[in-house]
């Protein structure tokens, strides 16, 4: 049975690598008796594929992972015994079946995140920052230093930007990015903050933002965007 | 929202920033408003290394099972973070609670090598505590050691309170209820030591003082006052199915070294090799039943989730039930994909089938430790390993598919001749031939891999070899040289892989394991010229050490080229291992004219430690 998990990544986890969370989980799933399998073998692992690495220092309400288990069990009954060995800023939100196939691959799903970022005290929130966001958006082209594999090179990251805009809610206004993200097109949160600041000609710099993901997105064929979540179905066994 | 003693724009900055987070899964935590003793308990290296040591983490579960206490981890910040904290003006916090460690009733310090002396000084100093124990105030925590290295606690004697000498189990609660009931009475500092004094295994350095003769060696050596102890007695569980042990132990969040679940089997050893420290500290040996470490087996899989299982103690294949242990690891725990380590295992056809079942063969590779290449050499050090059991395991192996062997090996032992060393390499050699021997071309995947690794050999306290010299670092390097010479010229030098250890590192351990209390001045100077995780080749730099002496004007050679007499008196004499010094002398002397001594459970040789009322040598003969 194929299932995808939700979680988030908050607090102390945020400094916490994706290797280093991999094993984490190992070992929760692990103590929760859940029946995952394992890959054939002579060295057996764990079947887990997370969806998309999460940086270190960003916080995450939108993170996948997915896994293939033995015997099955219900979506509330996992998720309790899940959260109840999560360490403090893991927390378990969606425990659903997807159909073996394309639905399963997670990381293969991806095309988009939506991210928040904040700036830690919302009095240095710059008054101008929604106008200019508007005007950044409609560029045709921005052009950035992209690093990559081999070496620094020129990239246009304009068609990479979906929505970037200024929004706000109780907590204060904050930027609202959704990216694109994936294997065919990725684009960090951090890079667009720099190329607006860059725009804008800010002395800020994205590390001084607190990032956070809400969400991973897959494209259907209709272009419209679909939460990674979505595709799955509640277990009630 | 927790508390964080740095920050998140530190913690950002720096590498590995879970190593300082706290908040691990099975982590304690407690109201401080309702602890009496608040005990900060340190492995003065970094995280990973500090978190898979298991000492720390049995007396971490004790300590917190008592109501009246509340002990937290404090590891050595890395460098990167050191230098942050110091611009800062950060004082070093304890992971669980992230508060200042300065204000805790007690700071513990494992002293496990005397690689990690600056880092010991670091965690002081970052923690604004002053270096020596004299100039700490009432408002100061109680500094004290424990581990290994408190069997020559001299060279650290000015930097601690006091020292406890022997396993941990035994009297730290009689320690911590006479501090509650002397901080009730609001007494100082001072009295507390006195009084701390008179607990078996207390040791507190400066109640006590020596005397030199003109020549540098001891001249007296004893306590300030007629009631306190002349001697300090070693600790010693005697009953190892009653101790408590750590059935929750932490899961760090990042990598460490030791990343399992740890069942210690038994401490102590049985074979009396004279080189060694720990064979000779924590004898007898004394075993834990097969059915409680079942139970701890299960406990802890259950409070982890850990992939791995690992049997802890010196020599594995000498605990009587091994056989009915690793059965039932293997069938219980094999099945949910739990690996099985077996450290310190004979080669033998028992453990290559348990290998071959627990471990893939073609990525694993066996491990010999014959320490010297000769017979002769073997018998001056009582290694009770012969050329007929590496070779009889090697083919053993061999015909069950191993083709990668390891072995290790010590340079500047006791007698050592260049034929001695030359024989590391011919040992090498036969092995190498011995698998194109045992192994037709067909089956074979290409050639065997032979590593040798050879480390230079440092005298410690303690043992039969207290009493030896030691070489110079030319002399080191030039011994392993003949052994890299020798390695090139055999037939199957393509198969054979030659290492060995850096010289000057050796040197400084052997000064620092033998030293007396005027060594202490050295490792300040060396800290103060910006010596730090000495035990870390990145960091290593002997020029701050050498600038040490030079400044101090200590003579590293009076600690390491000299034999010394057996009437001399040695820093460690005053403390009482069991183990008798006659025994040691014994054992000096026949190791001189190359005798071999039988393990315990061959026949008792005497050593003293039967005393002790228990333990194997004890057993058999009541």
């Amino acid at each position: 049975m194929k299932i995808r998990i939700k979680f988030s990544k908050t607090g102390d986890m945020r400094f916490i690598g994706h290797l280093d969370l991999m094993r984490c989980f190992q070992k929760i799933f692990r103590r929760s008796g859940i029946d995952i399998r394992f890959s054939e073998g002579l060295s057996p692992h764990m079947i887990m594929s997370f969806a998309s690495p999460l940086g270190v220092g960003l916080t995450s309400e939108g993170e996948y992972v997915d896994i293939e288990i033995g015997v099955s069990v219900s979506s509330e009954e996992a998720l309790k015994r899940l959260n109840s060995q999560a360490p403090e800023g893991v927390c378990f939100t969606g425990f659903t079946e997807v159909e073996p196939g394309k639905a399963s691959k997670a990381m293969s799903l991806v095309d988009a995140a939506d991210y928040e970022a904040r700036v830690e005290e919302a009095a240095l929130f710059s008054g101008e920052w929604a106008g200019k966001a508007e005007a950044f958006s409609a560029l045709p082209s921005v052009m950035v230093d992209k690093e990559t594999k081999s070496g620094v090179t020129r990239a246009d990251i304009a068609p990479m930007i979906h929505t970037f805009e200024v929004r706000s809610d109780e907590r204060g206004p904050f930027f609202f990015m959704r990216l694109a993200s994936g294997s065919s097109a990725n684009l960090k949160p951090e890079l667009a903050l720099d190329a607006f600041f860059a725009f804008t000609q800010s002395d800020v710099s994205s590390s001084d933002l607190l990032i956070h993901r809400k969400e991973l997105y897959t494209r259907l064929p209709d272009g419209s965007f679909a939460s990674l979540g979505s595709l799955g179905k509640t277990v009630t066994v | 929202m927790k508390k964080s003693a740095l920050g998140s724009r530190i913690l950002l900055e720096i590498d590995k920033p879970a190593r300082y987070l706290g908040n691990e899964i099975n982590a304690v935590y407690k109201d401080p408003g309702k602890i009496d003793i608040r005990f900060a308990m340190c492995f003065p290296d970094v995280y990973e290394i500090g978190m898979s040591h298991l000492g720390i983490q049995i007396l971490y579960d004790m300590f917190n099972r008592r109501e009246d206490t509340w002990c937290e981890r404090v590891y050595s910040p890395w460098v990167d973070l050191d230098h942050v904290m110091r611009e800062k003006k950060i004082p070093l916090f304890a992971l669980e609670s992230q508060e200042p460690v300065k204000d805790f009733d007690f700071l513990g310090i494992t002293i496990q090598y005397e690689m990690c002396y600056t880092n010991i000084l670091q965690i002081l100093d970052l923690a604004g505590i002053p270096l020596h124990a004299d100039m700490r105030g009432d408002d100061m925590p109680i500094v004290i050691g424990g581990g290994p290295c408190t069997y020559n606690p001299e060279p650290l004697a000015p930097f601690f309170d006091m020292f406890y000498i022997g396993e941990g189990e035994v009297v730290y609660d009689d320690l911590l209820d006479l501090y509650k009931e002397m901080k009730k009475q609001g007494l100082g500092r001072k009295e507390f030591l006195r009084r701390a004094a008179l607990i078996p295994g207390i040791y507190v350095p400066s109640l006590y003082e020596v005397t030199y003769n003109e020549d540098g060696t001891i001249a007296s050596f004893g306590p300030v006052s007629d009631d306190l102890p002349r001697v300090i007695e070693k600790q010693l569980v005697m009953d190892m199915n009653a101790v408590p042990y750590p059935e929750k132990p932490i899961i760090p969040y990042i990598k460490v070294t030791q990343d399992r679940v740890a069942l210690e089997i038994q401490r102590g050893c049985i074979r009396g090799c004279r080189f060694c420290q720990a064979g000779m500290i924590y004898r007898p040996v004394r075993e834990r039943d097969e059915a409680v470490l079942e139970e701890y087996a299960r406990k802890m899989m259950e409070a982890t989730g850990h992939e791995e299982i690992s049997l802890c103690s010196l020599s594995t294949s000498d605990y009587s039930q091994i056989r009915e242990l690793i059965d039932h690891l293997i069938e219980n725990y094999g099945k949910c994909n739990v690996n099985l380590s077996l450290p310190s295992l004979r080669i033998d056809s028992f453990s290559l089938d348990v290998m071959s079942k627990v471990q893939d063969i073609k990525k694993s590779s066996l491990t010999f430790a014959p320490e010297a290449g000769s017979q002769r050499l073997r018998n001056v050090i009582n290694k009770g390993l012969t050329k007929d059991d590496i070779l009889g395991g090697a083919s053993e192996a061999f015909r069950g598919g191993w083709d990668k062997v390891k072995l290790y090996f010590m340079l500047g032992l006791p007698t050592e001749n260049d034929s001695d060393r030359e024989d590391i390499a011919n040992l090498a050699d036969e092995i190498a031939a011995l698998y194109y021997e045992t192994v037709p071309k067909e089956k074979r995947r290409g050639k065997c891999q032979i590593t040798v690794s050879t480390s230079f050999f440092v005298p410690k306290p303690f043992t039969p070899f207290q009493w030896a010299s030691m070489h110079t670092v030319d002399d080191y390097l030039a011994y392993a040289r003949t052994v890299n010479h020798r390695v090139h010229e055999v037939l199957n030098h393509k198969s054979i892989r030659y290492n060995w250890h850096q010289a000057d590192v050796t040197v400084l351990e052997g000064v620092l394991a033998r030293g007396d209390r005027r060594c202490s001045a050295v490792i300040e100077e060396a800290y103060a010229q910006g010596a730090l995780y000495d035990a870390w080749t990145e960091c290593w730099d002997y020029s701050r050490w050498e600038e040490a002496f030079r400044r101090t004007g200590v003579d590293p050679d009076f600690y390491t080229r000299r034999e010394r007499t057996t009437d001399e008196i040695l820093p460690w004499d005053f403390i009482d291992i069991g183990v008798s010094r006659a025994f040691l002398e014994r054992e000096w002397k026949r190791a001189l004219e190359e005798k071999v001594t039988p393990n315990c459970r061959e026949k008792c040789s005497g050593c003293g430690a039967a005393r002790f009322g228990g333990g194997i040598c004890y057993e058999n003969k009541n």
